[in-house]
């Protein structure tokens, strides 16, 4: 008997009538909230995979070889939430630094869009990461995690402070409450229907 | 023209291994799975892990939760889910990713629609 096996539990399967998926990237630096808000709109306990990348150091080959290369290993939690009878949408909590827009790259390709969590104790860690997501034309809503000794700051120094553009949404979300969650997933895809809508021409 | 891309040379094949060609299979993490249901035998080749696999995939989920339930790497088990649906054994259930890579304004209305009674549930 293969105990391994016999002592893991069942996955919580989809309905058999679900043909189609969805998903959404929840990035942001060190602990502003991603898990949680992953966690608190999935109707599954949220899941975890890790990946080996490797990152080829900058430069040709070296006689070096292998130690030219460096190795991290991501760890990506991730939810579900089916949204109809053929409906399901993946969320996908992914850190934001540098060193891990590798792993986005297959992950972003068909997502609907990216939640940006910030925390205002500290808006520039998400300097980078906005201005990797506008270089790449992704669509994505800013959503600002309030924690207890966050000051208050308005929408609009917000938007100031890290420099978006009048079109990019910004909600303020705890991402600890299961509807201020989903309000900022549907802040962000509204935001990116519009602008389909506006590139598509009638 | 450079000597690379001069016609007439034989074509180079892909990388082969173990007598099948390495997937340039394009599967994005939220594809669907199921298993088939086949009474065919794995192939000889079969590994633990895509027995494994199958057996994680006897109802429909998602590529990446079946490599979460697995405990491995996601890049290692799109290549094994790319074995299974070669041989038989698993099917996709998804709709192909579209060619522009955005979903279309169809899905983000359903997404969206979806959300919405989520908030109102
Ligand atoms: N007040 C408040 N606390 C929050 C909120 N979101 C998360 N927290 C708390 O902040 C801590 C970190 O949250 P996580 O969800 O683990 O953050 P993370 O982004 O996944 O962190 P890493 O995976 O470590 O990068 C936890 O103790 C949460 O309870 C929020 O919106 N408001
Ligand atoms: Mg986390």
């Amino acid at each position: 008997m293969d105990s391994e096996e016999s002592s893991r539990p069942d996955p919580a399967y989809l309905l058999p009538t679900v043909v189609q998926s969805a998903k959404i990237l929840v990035v942001g630096p060190f602990g502003v909230g991603k898990t949680t808000l992953v966690g608190s709109v999935s109707e599954i306990e949220p899941l975890r995979t890790e990946e080996v990348m490797t990152q080829a150091s900058a430069g040709i080959d070296d006689l070096r070889g292998l130690e030219s290369k460096t190795t991290t290993t991501v760890a990506m939690d991730f939810g579900r939430i089916t949204l109809s009878d053929t409906l399901v949408l993946y969320l996908f909590g992914a850190p934001g630094q540098r060193r891990f827009w590798d792993l986005w790259e297959g992950l972003v390709v068909g997502a609907v869009g990216l939640l940006v969590l910030v925390d205002t104790r500290r808006l520039d860690d998400s300097f980078e990461v906005l201005d990797q997501l506008e270089e790449r034309g992704l669509p994505f809503a800013v959503a600002v995690n309030q924690f207890p000794d966050s000051g208050r700051f308005s929408d609009e120094d917000i938007r100031e402070a890290l420099d978006l553009l009048p079109t990019t949404p910004v909600v303020h979300c705890d991402a600890r409450d299961p509807k201020s969650s989903l309000q900022a997933l549907i802040a962000l895809v509204s935001h990116v229907g519009n602008r389909s809508l506006q590139e598509t021409p009638a | 023209m450079t000597a690379a891309d001069r016609p007439g040379g034989p074509v180079r094949p892909y990388v082969i291994t173990r007598g099948r060609v390495q997937p340039p299979r394009r599967l994005p993490v939220e594809t669907l799975l199921e298993a088939t249901g086949t009474a065919d035998p794995l192939p000889v080749t079969a590994s633990r892990h895509h027995r494994r696999l199958l057996s994680v995939c006897r109802n429909r989920l998602a590529l990446v939760e079946a490599a979460a339930h697995l405990k491995e790497p996601v890049s290692v088990v799109t290549v094994l889910v790319g074995d299974l649906i070669d041989s038989g054994h698993l099917t996709v259930c998804s709709s192909a990713p579209l060619a522009s890579d955005r979903p279309d304004i169809t899905l983000l209305q359903e997404v969206l629609d979806g959300l919405r009674r989520k908030l109102s549930a």
